[in-house]
């Protein structure tokens, strides 16, 4: 098992000073497309025994929510990932498997 | 470049509003993982939209939307105010292949005449997509759109092949399937002087009509059947990316149909037309080797 | 300050290079290409320490700035008629994004036909486009805008990107002696530009990202009010530059007004034809004026209703058209003069397009006619034998 690394997203504190309301501004945050989690029909799961931490299904990943941890291990951010399957399909060992959401 | 030595930190934020299994949100995360001040400008696209919206967005790195035809104009502009105010960044324009093989290729063409200071990124998913799948001139022939319900009659323009002869110091094609070998083009970019263009290959699975778990492995299908072929142009030199270099010859190639098979949008292609499409990856790989 | 002999846009490329803009991007387009070549000349000459960006088209012209000014810099451009048209996109998106961005205008008519002769519907047509529009007289208040452009942009409480407009050949090409700030004086004038966000690894901001309909309303009217707040800024930047060189400019000019009982309105180059006609029809005992609308965006409601309410007539004599209707100013004039309930008569005179002379005595014609009470709008010096 790994948790999400959650120090991995480099999210700066910006003070626009209320610019925002009168510019079109935005800051940078998670979610910006809504709670994607939202959109999973079919949910990745990391089978860690499996797992040889070869880094493919974090690279892979279009959404950034596969985490990497220092020690090469990966967690998937479940409260955005939108169940692609890209990982599962890439996994060279088959490590991901994707189980149906309730 | 090994895949452990890319940087952990993630500046493509989770929770975009890209189709699940997006090429180009790839592409944008990889973009991040190689440059490491990028300022980017991104005219109307797909990737306009998956930014998220007002007041927050997915990019963790200054950003500018600007009309579909000016990314080659904006980028030039930010660039020169950065070396006059004494900025430190990486102007990077990230079109889509309407943004830059259609209505983008003269402020594009113009960048590269004068020798501004960007890197040019046309992530290439072969047809306008944010508007529902209309054809772009970086089409392929045969494949279905909906302005080409027969299967478009015409061929893929060629606009990497368009930015060599501006006699740039560095043109490159790279896919997303392959992200090592995108970031490490990125990064040679970034070092070269002028103007930079890379076309990237980024695999839409709505437009595509693709199972949105395969859009590496279908990036990779294509560089397998010599469709998609990676290749630098450096400082006057055209060499094929080792990963497409073990496809150069023709036998070497997994059949095409492998490759046209996984996606719906060639689904009705005739007999005729992928033969047509035979011939020219087989011109395509001609034609690049009069540069190497 | 030195008095120089110089034409119109010789007058713009000394502002620019007093303002010290960063980035320049312009394309060539007449009547506006001696304004670009004289500000190549100064950057060649190190006059100037600015970018040029030499781009291809209009629209990359706009777009290069819109990068250059939201990555902080100071920027400037000019262009003309076809070139203003095809930048249009970029000129809506300038404002809306809230650069401040400065761009002369040489106006000049629209094809087809073609023509590279004056008229003022390629400035005037850009109307709704959110920059602020100010169309000048003479050179001397072309090279005085343009620096005050600068100011009245770049202000906090504005933030919206100026045009400033003047006659194409009339003004641009036309020799005129111009006084010449001293360069240290319009340094404290105008001082670098503070821009209160800009493109910024350190502060990744995202400009211009996807806003839905719950607040896209909102930002257009905190661009409307900005909108209000320029017609005091630019009264006080006036003052301030009044303070300097001793000129000033108001939202509108009134000229023989206080007793005027039949007011001209025009703006630009004809301005001083008109003058010329009101002192010619003083000489007939035809108690006569003229105003002179200056500052086109904001529209200065407040001060032409105050100028016009009280008259026995109105004559408003412009060089645009919009097929269908007829001038474009005429009908924001008489909607003004509508709200404040004035009962003064009004007529709308289509004067001088494609180049077409305007003469005093057609401001004449046009005040008496105005006086006989004729209703319609008429057309001038329209030969169609």
């Amino acid at each position: 098992m790994a948790d999400v690394n959650e120090e991995v997203y480099v999210i700066p504190e910006i003070d626009t000073k209320g610019l925002e309301k009168e510019f079109p501004l935005s800051k940078p945050g998670f979610g910006a497309g809504g709670k994607t989690n939202e959109w999973r029909l079919l949910r990745p799961v990391i089978n860690y025994e499996k797992c040889i931490k070869c880094l493919i299904c974090w690279i892979d990943c279009p959404e950034a929510t596969i985490t990497r941890g220092k020690d090469n291990s990966v967690a998937i951010n479940y409260d955005y990932c939108k169940g692609c399957g890209v990982c599962a399909n890439e996994c060279p060992t088959k490590a991901i498997e994707m189980v149906k959401e309730d | 470049m090994l895949l452990r030595d890319v940087k952990f930190e993630e500046k493509w934020l989770p929770g975009n509003a890209a189709c699940p299994g997006c090429g180009l949100s790839l592409g944008l995360r990889l973009l991040t993982k190689a440059i490491e001040k990028p300022v980017v400008v991104i005219p109307a696209s797909c990737a306009s939209v998956v930014q998220g919206a007002w007041p927050k967005s997915s990019a963790s790195f200054p950003l500018l939307n600007i009309a579909m035809a000016g990314a080659g104009a904006a980028a030039s502009g930010i660039a020169n105010a950065y070396e006059m105010l004494g900025k430190e960044g990486t102007v990077v324009a990230w079109a889509g292949d309407g943004g830059t093989a259609d209505i983008g290729l003269q402020a594009l063409s113009g960048a590269a005449e004068r020798g501004e200071n960007i890197i040019f990124v046309m992530y290439d998913n072969e047809a306008y997509m944010n508007t529902g799948i209309q054809r772009s001139s970086s089409t392929p022939h045969g494949a279905w759109t909906t302005t080409t319900p027969e299967g478009k009659r015409e061929f893929k323009k060629d606009v990497a092949a368009i930015m060599l002869v501006h006699n740039l110091e560095y043109v490159a094609t790279a896919s997303v399937s392959y992200p090592v070998d995108f970031i490490e083009k990125l990064k040679k970019a970034e070092a070269h002087k002028g103007t930079k263009f890379i076309q990237l290959y980024s695999p839409c699975p709505p437009g595509w009509r693709l199972d949105a778990s395969k859009t590496i492995e279908v990036g990779k299908l294509a560089v397998e059947t010599g469709a998609w072929i990676l290749y630098e142009y450096e400082n006057g030199k055209l060499t094929i990316s080792p990963i497409s270099s073990r496809f150069r010859e023709k036998k070497a190639r997994r059949p095409l149909i492998d490759y046209l098979s996984l996606q719906g949008r060639f689904a009705g292609i005739s007999q005729q037309d992928i033969a047509k499409l035979e011939a020219e990856i087989d011109r395509k790989w001609e034609f690049l080797s009069k540069f190497e | 300050m030195a008095v120089s002999v110089m034409t119109g846009s010789r007058s713009v490329a000394t502002a620019v290079k007093l303002a010290k803009p960063e980035v320049i991007a312009a394309y060539p387009v007449t009547p506006q290409t001696e304004i670009v070549e004289d500000i190549a000349t100064f950057i060649k000459n190190k006059e100037l320490n600015a970018k040029f960006i030499k781009v291809d088209s209009e629209h990359s012209a706009m777009s290069a700035l819109i990068g250059a000014s939201s990555a902080g810099a100071r920027t400037f451009t000019a262009t003309a008629s076809q070139g203003l048209m095809y930048m249009a996109e970029v000129v809506h998106w300038a404002a809306h994004a809230r650069l401040p961005i400065v761009m002369a205008v040489a106006t000049r008519a629209l094809a087809s036909p073609w023509s590279i002769l004056n008229d003022h519907t390629d400035f005037l047509v850009q109307h709704s486009s959110g920059w602020i529009q100010i169309m000048c007289e003479n050179n001397q208040e072309a090279l005085d805008t343009t620096l005050q452009a600068f100011k009245i942009a770049e202000k906090r409480e504005v933030m919206l990107p100026v045009m400033v407009g003047l006659d194409g050949f009339i003004l641009t090409h036309t020799s005129m002696p111009v006084d010449v700030p001293d360069p240290d004086l319009i340094d404290s004038f105008l001082g670098k530009r503070m821009a209160p966000f800009a493109l910024d690894p350190d502060n990744p901001l995202t400009f211009g990202n996807v806003v839905d309909d719950k607040y896209f309303m909102e930002m257009r009217y905190k661009m409307f009010e900005s909108m209000q707040n320029a017609k005091r800024v630019i009264k006080e930047v006036s003052e301030a530059y009044a303070k300097l060189t001793g000129r000033s400019y108001g939202l509108v000019e009134c000229y023989q007004c206080d007793d005027a009982e039949h007011v001209i309105v025009t703006m630009g180059a004809a301005s001083g034809d008109a003058k010329v006609a009101a002192s010619m029809l003083r000489k007939e005992g035809i108690k006569a004026g003229v105003l002179r609308l200056r500052v086109i965006r904001p529209f200065p409601k407040e001060d032409i209703v105050e100028a016009l309410a009280n008259r026995k007539t109105v004559s408003i004599v412009e060089r645009d058209l919009s097929a269908g209707i007829g001038n474009i100013l005429a009908h924001e004039i008489k909607s003004a003069l509508y709200d404040a309930g004035a009962k003064v008569f009004v007529k709308s005179f289509i004067a001088g397009l494609g180049g077409r002379d305007i003469l005093p005595e057609d401001f004449v014609n046009a005040v008496k006619s105005a006086a006989s009470g004729k209703k319609g709008d008429e057309w001038i010096r329209l030969n169609l034998g």
